[in-house]
């Protein structure tokens, strides 16, 4: 950790994934730092498997986080959190940070499964995901964002999601909530009233011949194949349960 | 060139179909969302704020000379919906006949043999803009304005809602569209110098959700 600063905490995490020539997979580097340390569980397969481990709460305002990830040629890594992420307000009026950057090379697998981002009242957060995958990767990912704890008014939160394949922008969508966030973002356009949003982006190298067919999943989640080959689910519920049920099924939907 | 070709280009009687559009308005409607004045206003707002943004700042780039294919992939990669991009892109060819006949150049010619089935709409009103001699901001206040407008209109005859009423939610939203312009021209400037990654990504999950639903419906009164 770079420290703990009268502005906030300076963190990064970083996980390599390498084949190892013998079907599996090996994590050269896996370091975690201050708040977001990192465990590694049992693999599965060929599989390696990463949990993230908040070991401090935050992020809180004026913090800045980034998590890296890079999964070479051959490897899979499946990397989630052992539990939700909360912003919370700092002592500093600064927001808070948090970069997650995802490389997955041709021929390697991801799947980042984190549990849900929490936007607790008075925090102020922005998340900056972004992924950049060769021809032949293949990429499960999952975001979740939750307003507000249990009947709580939510901070604000910005949250980019930006993906490449192959060197071309196949998404790249940020929502911006919360009190102080641009006019009409609890409106009917954006999140009309819903308190868990969440996207689910599948990359795999078949869809560019074979695209799965747009579908709705209930009237607030539609699965829609991207102008690339990826889909993303995008999905608005009252609550976090009802949204990973969506996210589930339509994970589900696309089989493995 | 002449300022007055704004008002050309803006003109909703501006023969470029996008009456035929309800931004999405048709599907709030049905979801119970949009019932009043009220809420239209609500809808317009996070519309304007979203995909407003986003189209003002691809119109004002392309204005600026920012290359229109690696725009349309801009755009493409900001409509997670494949119903929208395809509305995009039949409003964007239906755009670019209307445009080559009123201010004929070799961009909207070039632009026309490129993408045969259409560009992205905000793209196609950069390049219009540009043709007739208009600023960055010109284009991406019609482009703002279109977005908010599309909606209001259409919501007229999906809830017999007072034109008064609804004429009246734009005009409050005007100092908005303001500001959205602004950072709209801004976004687009960064964007000529650091490349299309630098364009907002403002989006509403409802929206495109949304579009999703309205395409799979078997009757319905607007295109999109």
């Amino acid at each position: 950790m770079d420290g703990v600063t009268a502005a906030g905490v300076r963190a990064s995490s970083r996980i390599v994934a390498r084949a190892d020539g013998r079907g599996g997979t090996a994590l050269p580097v896996l370091d975690g730092e201050g708040p977001l340390a990192l465990r590694r569980t049992r693999a599965s397969g060929g599989e390696a498997k990463v949990m993230v481990v908040g070991a401090m709460s935050g992020p809180l305002g004026g913090d800045r986080f980034t998590l890296a990830a890079r999964v070479e040629e051959g490897a899979r890594l499946h990397v989630g959190s052992a539990a939700a992420t909360l912003a919370l307000p700092g002592q500093t009026k600064h927001e808070a940070r948090y970069d997650v950057r995802l490389d997955v090379a041709d021929g390697g697998e991801l799947h980042w499964l984190p549990e849900q981002l929490i936007s607790a009242h008075g925090s102020e957060l922005q998340v900056a995901t972004r992924a950049e995958l060769g021809a032949g990767a293949r990429l499960v990912l999952r975001e979740e964002q939750v307003l507000g704890r249990a009947g709580e008014v939510p901070g604000r939160l910005t949250s980019r999601l930006t993906v490449r394949v192959a060197g071309r922008c196949v998404l790249d969508q940020e929502l911006a909530c919360g009190p102080g966030a641009p006019g009409g973002w609890d409106g009917p356009a954006v999140l009309a009233g819903h308190r868990a949003v969440g996207q689910l982006l599948v990359a795999r190298p078949e869809f560019a011949e074979r695209p799965p067919i747009a579908r709705m999943l209930g009237e607030c989640a539609a699965l829609m194949p991207l102008a690339g080959p990826a889909v993303l689910v995008s999905a608005v519920a009252p609550d976090a349960l009802l949204l990973r049920g969506l996210l589930d099924e339509a994970l589900a939907l696309l089989g493995p | 060139m002449s300022r007055a070709a704004l008002l050309v280009l803006a003109d909703g009687r501006f023969p470029a179909g996008g009456h035929a559009h309800s931004g999405g308005a048709e599907a709030a409607v049905k979801a119970g969302r949009i019932t009043s004045a009220a809420t239209l206003e609500d809808f317009c707002r996070g519309r304007l704020h979203t995909a407003g943004l986003v189209a003002g700042a691809l119109a004002a780039a392309a204005v600026l000379g920012v290359e229109p294919a690696a725009l349309d992939a801009a755009a493409d990669a900001r409509t997670p919906s494949p119903a929208l991009r395809n509305a995009a892109r039949r409003l964007g060819r239906q755009l670019t006949r209307a445009a080559r006949a009123c201010w004929p150049s070799p961009e909207l010619e070039a632009l026309a043999g490129e993408f045969p089935r259409g560009a992205h709409q905000p793209v196609v009103l950069g390049l219009a803009a540009r043709a007739a001699g208009l600023a960055p901001g010109d284009a991406a206040y019609c482009a703002a304005y279109e977005c908010v407008s599309g909606p209001a209109t259409a919501t007229v005859r999906l809830l017999s809602l007072d034109p008064f009423d609804a004429t009246g939610v734009l005009a409050r939203l005007a100092p908005e569209l303001d500001r959205v312009v602004d950072r709209a021209v801004e976004a687009a400037r960064r964007a000529a110098d650091e490349g299309v990654g630098a364009l907002p990504a403002a989006s509403g999950p409802l929206l495109e959700s949304g579009a999703e639903w309205h395409a799979a419906w078997s009757v319905r009164l607007f295109a999109s």
